[in-house]
């Protein structure tokens, strides 16, 4: 792709010129976590220095220009996700809490014994162990999706999961470890053909392609900053207004309330009354900046380029014949999930390190789906847009190097 | 030979080695001379839990003196887990005990035993001392 400003972007994320090892990095982890673009890193730093104070609480000039930059962040996630309300969208700590802080108040509101929950076997385990600890607290069972050999869900066995205890769906948008990107549209419709609601983990589909949640039509859509060139230690959880009303708090504290007596405390409005004790209200500002960056190069491109990268290291990857790939359907983002044949993915790890090649191995968190798949790892390597065609080259290279060295 | 002699050799056999290529190179082939550990613990009772790498670890105490074998699905981890044994096996609980381990950090084998790395070293490492420690305190009654 020629009008793709590949070398602009790659100097707008400082990080990316380090070199490890004497060689220029081939950050193929993005998975685990995104590199930050400066104007997200210079907007933070530009907050610590000269606008920093609370939020919502007090009477100055700082903290009314720090909560319109805090409620404009709001506005700019509304809209990078096409929510219909601002009070739709809460700020959490990340995926992990967005999924927590559902899985808490569904639970002790909705959830009774003997109730089912929806899951599917490529979850991330933050997808999975929320909803099993409400399943331990109510006497509920978790039903579950199975995954085909190219790691599709199992859409038909999906269908017949569903029973008249079925209380709740909550699926993964696309997956962390096979890159498969789940028909989240039609898997929302059969939810909601049997009136249940449906969470959909949306941590590593943001960052990838324009995700809009009113036309999806999902109950909950959680994500994570950190993952999207943001900060760490925010996210995002978007819900219907219904469901987002009717759900108790998750956390008691400050901000998150309307009267307090000792006798009974009142809940303030959406979205605070989900927002309890000072936010993480920086790293709020920090992700709009980056969502905001995102929307300049436009997600449409960014998917068109990634599904570039995608097809070429599918090419390049499938011509190491020792190299088994887990994950291989059509619908599918820039994410390998692969063994070498012999070689174990932690040594595969350590030594493609050592040619500046940054890739995760082992279960990432989804143990179920190795399980699934009878491995006890992988190596993962997953590209976004400011990796290169020569980056899947140098993974390629030194994938043979390990073939040569493990001989 | 004494632990702190067995560790000043391998020292020495590493510095004679170059760069992470030959290093690598060196813990791959120990770790394929390691003799296998007896296929009956190769199971989950003599696994040592690490997050990526799986080690397994056997220990017999023969007249007053310990030895170890072990295994592991990751050849490098395999390799150091043989460091471990030429180090430790053939000793008696005390001095499993008392030793001081100063030639992981000397061979440039540290980054493989921070907690982070979750291959199971750290863990291998504290479960042969709780061997010895275990041996000795059956000695002692």
């Amino acid at each position: 792709m020629t009008d793709f400003p590949i070398l602009k972007i790659r100097s707008d994320f400082p990080i990316l010129s380090q070199m490890v090892y004497g060689k220029p990095v081939a950050y193929l982890d993005n998975g685990a976590t995104t590199q930050k673009p400066i104007r997200m890193i210079e907007a933070i730093d530009k907050i610590h220095r000269e606008q920093n104070a609370s939020i919502h609480r007090s009477v100055n000039f700082l903290s009314d220009k720090m909560t319109s930059l805090y409620e404009e962040a709001r506005t700019t996630v509304q809209n990078f996700i096409g929510a219909p309300k601002t009070s739709q969208i809460i700020f959490t700590s990340g995926a992990t809490g967005s999924i927590n802080l559902v899985a808490f108040s569904f639970g002790e509101s909705i959830l009774k014994a003997g109730d089912e929950i929806i899951l599917s076997t490529m979850e991330h385990h933050s997808n999975i162990v929320p909803w099993q600890m409400a399943c331990e607290r109510k006497g509920a069972s978790l039903k579950i999706i199975p995954v085909t050999d190219i790691g599709e869900l199992d859409i038909e066995a999906y269908k017949n999961l569903f029973s008249d205890r079925t209380r709740i769906v909550a699926v993964t948008h696309v997956s962390n470890v096979l890159g498969t990107i789940n028909p989240v549209k039609e898997i929302v419709q059969i939810a909601h053909s049997h009136g249940v609601p449906i969470l959909l983990d949306g941590a590593q589909a943001v960052q990838h392609e324009p995700v809009n949640v009113a036309d999806l039509d999902c109950d909950f859509y959680a994500f994570s900053g950190h993952k999207i060139y943001g900060p760490t230690g925010i996210g995002v959880l978007y819900g219907k207004e219904e469901w987002l009303e009717r759900l108790p708090p998750y956390q008691g504290g400050g901000d998150m309330i309307d009267q307090v007596t000792f006798e009974k405390t009142t809940y303030n409005v959406l979205p605070f009354k989900f927002e309890a004790g000072t936010t993480n209200f920086i790293g709020a500002i920090g992700m709009a900046e980056s969502m905001n960056y995102l929307s300049s190069i436009g997600l449409e491109n960014i998917q068109r380029y990634e599904q570039q990268l995608r097809d070429y290291a599918i090419q390049k990857l499938g011509a190491i014949p020792q190299l088994r790939m887990y994950g291989t359907s059509e619908h599918k983002a820039a994410v390998f999930s692969f063994i070498l044949n012999n070689v174990h993915p932690y040594d595969t790890g350590l030594i493609i390190d050592k040619y500046g090649v940054a890739v995760r191995t082992g279960t990432h968190c989804a143990m179920p789906l190795m399980q699934r798949f009878g491995i006890h790892g992988t190596v993962r390597a997953s590209f976004c847009f400011y990796n290169t065609m020569e980056e899947v080259d140098r993974l390629c290279d030194a994938l043979n190097a390990v073939l040569d060295l493990m001989g | 030979m004494l632990i702190s002699d067995i560790q000043k050799e391998i020292i020495e056999e590493f510095a004679g080695l170059g760069e992470w290529m030959e290093r690598y190179n060196y813990l791959i082939d120990l770790g394929k001379n390691l003799p296998m550990i007896d296929q009956a613990f190769r199971n989950d009772d003599y696994l040592i839990r690490g997050c990526q790498s799986r080690v397994w670890l056997n220990a017999e105490l023969r007249d007053g003196i310990v030895y170890f074998t072990a295994d592991s699905d990751a050849i490098i981890t395999k390799g150091i887990a043989a460091l471990m044994i030429r180090v430790f096996t053939g000793h008696t609980p005390a001095e499993i005990i008392a030793a001081d381990l100063g030639f992981i950090d000397e061979i440039g084998l540290k980054e493989h035993l921070s907690p982070t790395r979750s291959n199971g070293m750290v863990s291998m490492i504290n479960q042969m001392r709780y061997y010895a420690m275990a041996y000795q305190a059956k000695q002692q009654k």
